[in-house]
């Protein structure tokens, strides 16, 4: 075979399921091929110092994998959550290694940086270092998209991006999300047993998705882009948000306000995500949930185009 | 808790030349492996960290069969463990053995 050949094909992420893939795999096919740079990888052994105490087991990277890579050849920073790790929860190290890289593109001015979440939150057994990791990585975020780095969030994996992820997430420059991804502060579990089964069903998984899966977060202006199932999928979404992203300005702060405020008036009154469809002028509002990923697309992109002027 | 180490001696040095290779995910019936070229050509060490405490037989033959069926001299093993299952452990342990052999990945 011709070299110069080979060089003009375009690597692709073959059609493998964001959802089912691990963190490693995500980043082995997200990234240009054999461009990944793992910084405090397994071989450190920086692991919870906290998960012993409960006779629980550790993971070598803490669910969290941080280093540098290339995408599209434009270096980039870049995290990924093992969401089957604790949820992918964060506690001290998991967080402590976001806050680091976030921090490290700060001060360095760049580059830019995607989070790969896949959360549940704050971990339990180390909330006060948890908690305080979410603050000093939003802290860090802000930071770092003030002085210019767009920080890109994407979501679809199965522990969703759940409590202090979702804060973090909302600090993001820009979001996509797939058909599996869910946002929210509280998770379904959460809301039914401190508020009752009347206010939320957890076991009604067509209103977990239709209040706080990826169609409806699309939709309400949470995500900017609505993704496939693949890794090429997100791949795509990833360097489109990168390029449309805007830096961090008073003008963006005061934009999202006003678009959060517009939001709130239109579907302040909406008792479920069919209302809020059926007000932004889908003609069939009960069939987008079953809809395949490019139609509901074509119609994200008909009803509510994307903002890239807020956050 | 329970922590666990075997030591073995290989017939023959694990093929390539990586120096790490890591597979598996720490989840309820599920183990990480990690495995690290940094020992003399012909020793084989397996070190454990498990949730289900009082399998040390079983463990100790499952490494047994790595060794004998992969050879993996000059390599260490370490194992965060979630309470898998023989057959599961056994697979990652192949996993890793071939992922650290394989040059390209």
């Amino acid at each position: 075979m011709n070299a110069d050949r080979i060089n003009t094909i375009e690597p692709r992420a073959p059609e493998i399921s964001w959802f089912e893939a691990t963190a490693r795999q995500r980043l082995r096919w997200f990234v240009d091929a054999g461009t990944f740079e793992e910084f405090l990888g397994p071989t450190a052994r920086e692991m919870s110092p906290h998960l012993s105490d409960f006779n629980l087991p550790e993971a070598f990277d803490d669910g969290m994998i941080v280093g540098r890579a290339k995408l599209d050849s434009e270096p980039v920073l870049i995290a990924a959550q093992e969401g089957q790790f604790m949820g992918g929860a964060f506690g001290e190290v998991h967080g402590a290694k976001l806050t680091g890289l976030l921090r490290g593109a700060r001060d360095a001015k760049g580059p830019n940086v995607v989070v790969l979440f896949d959360t549940g939150g704050v971990r339990l057994q180390e909330a006060n270092a948890g908690e305080l990791a979410i603050a000093e990585i939003m802290r860090a975020l802000l930071e770092a998209r003030e002085v210019g780095v767009k920080v890109v969030g994407l979501i679809g994996g199965r522990s969703g991006c759940f409590g202090g992820g979702s804060l973090i997430a909302a600090s993001c420059s820009a979001l996509a999300i797939s058909e599996q991804g869910r946002i929210g502060i509280s998770g379904p579990e959460v809301i039914e047993t401190n508020r009752g089964v009347e206010e939320f069903d957890s076991k009604d998984r067509a209103l977990v998705w239709r209040t706080m899966g990826g169609k409806h977060r699309r939709l309400l202006g949470g995500a900017e882009l609505f993704v496939g199932a693949s890794i090429q999928d997100f791949r795509d979404a990833a360097r489109s948000l990168l390029a449309h992203a805007q830096a961090l300005s008073l003008g963006v702060l005061k934009a999202e306000q006003a678009r959060l405020e517009e939001r709130l008036e239109r579907f302040g009154s909406c008792a479920d995500g069919l209302d809020v469809w059926k007000a932004l002028g889908a003609k069939d509002p009960a069939a987008i949930p079953g809809m395949a990923a490019d139609a509901f697309i074509h119609l994200a992109e008909t009803i509510r185009s994307p903002r890239y002027d807020a956050r | 808790m329970e922590t666990l180490s075997y030591r073995h001696t290989a017939a023959r040095r694990a093929a390539g030349s990586k120096a790490m290779a890591i597979v598996g995910v720490v989840t309820s019936g599920n183990l990480e492996v990690m495995v690290e070229r940094c020992l003399p050509d012909l020793e084989c060490q397996v070190d454990i960290a498990t949730s289900a405490e009082g399998f040390g037989d079983l463990w100790g033959a499952v490494v047994a069969d790595l060794v004998e069926r992969h050879s993996p001299g000059g390599l260490k093993f370490s194992i965060n463990d979630g309470g898998a299952r023989p057959d599961t452990v056994s697979l990652r342990l192949a996993q890793a053995a071939r992922l650290i052999e394989e040059d390209s990945l």
